[in-house]
């Protein structure tokens, strides 16, 4: 699998999807998502040198978007990215169970950075169960793992839409936020459904 | 011992900028404060690169205190810190943007160390207003 088109179909499923993005954010943030992550993600493509092995690949893409992507999701997926990156280490070739090592400390990086955890109707909403999910089917192979992973993501996000915000601006709202789907929860599922696409491709 | 500098990151330019220029008034011409507000390009937002540049200006080699407003510019200051290579000390004070920045500052004039000035700037959750 190649993670620099992982990051390329990333790229473009948020910018087929930055209206309502943006939409679901104005509903309960500051209105901003889908515009900032589809800057922060054009400017990780342009970055992106096709020739980096996929560690690198990560590393440049995260750093891209934390100092390109202007909201709370260029650090949050920034250090999610660079974790991942970090986790390939040297590896030249993404296997099932490398990719797993890499989407685990991509979860820990979110979780450690924004200090959210399951329930606090957040993007870690779709990334446990998506990451859980993986790591139960990664025995099956790439694109086997992946879709799982793509189904926990969709399953985790759509269960933001019963919480309560506890972090972010949507926390300031209250009970208000319930009702909502978390627009980084919908992103998550984006991530996840690019992984999906590009493992199925190999 | 140089004094300590303080980087004020904000979502909005204006807000930070106009929360530097009440800081400093503590601050009695002897300490910098630095806004780091906005994105690049003056809309809403946080900018890692602007913060890196304000952290620069400040230091004068006293060590440097980061007081954030909301969400993305707290998340920003601690991938900032996290990457930090140069020598200097940079602590991101957990403390309300505008009187922790008032409270630092006067603590830096003061010539507090960086966890002086951090605390002072903590210590601004507890004045109460009414």
């Amino acid at each position: 699998m190649d993670v620099r088109q992982w990051i390329v179909r990333f790229s473009e499923l948020v910018t087929a999807d930055a209206s309502r993005l943006t939409r679901l954010d104005s509903d309960i943030g500051d209105g901003d998502h889908g515009t900032n992550l589809d800057r922060g993600l054009r400017a990780a493509v342009a970055a992106l040198d096709s020739d980096l092995p996929p560690g690198k690949v990560l590393m440049t893409a995260g750093r891209t978007l934390v100092s390109k992507t202007g909201g709370a999701s260029g650090p949050l997926y920034g250090t999610a990215l660079r974790r991942a990156g970090k986790a390939f280490g040297d590896a030249t070739e993404v296997d099932a169970a490398g990719l797993g090592a890499a989407l685990r400390a991509a979860l820990e990086g979110i979780k450690e950075l924004g200090k959210a955890e399951e329930g606090d109707k957040t993007m870690v909403d779709a990334l446990t169960p998506a990451v859980a999910a993986y790591e139960g089917a990664a025995g099956e192979g790439l694109a086997a793992a992946t879709r799982a992973a793509l189904d926990g993501a969709e399953k985790g996000a759509e269960a933001t839409v019963a919480l309560q915000a506890r972090k972010g601006r949507a926390s300031y709202l209250g009970p208000r936020s319930v009702g909502h789907l978390d627009p980084g929860a919908a992103s998550t599922v984006l991530l996840f459904r690019a992984l999906a696409d590009v493992a199925g491709r190999s | 011992m140089a004094n300590v500098g303080i980087v004020l990151i904000s979502h909005s330019r204006a807000l930070a900028e106009g929360a530097a220029e009440l800081a400093r008034q503590m601050g009695v011409g002897e300490v910098s404060v630095e806004p780091a507000g906005g994105t690049e390009d003056g809309g809403l937002g946080t900018s890692i690169d602007l913060l890196e540049a304000a952290v620069r200006k400040a230091d004068g080699g006293g060590g440097v205190v980061l007081i954030a407003d909301l969400g993305s510019s707290v998340l920003t200051a601690k991938t900032y810190l996290e990457d930090l290579e140069e020598d200097t000390e940079v602590v991101l004070a957990d403390a309300p943007f505008v009187e922790g920045a008032v409270a630092a500052a006067s603590a830096a004039a003061g010539g507090a160390d960086v966890a002086g000035v951090t605390t002072a700037a903590g210590e601004a959750y507890q004045f109460r207003k009414t």
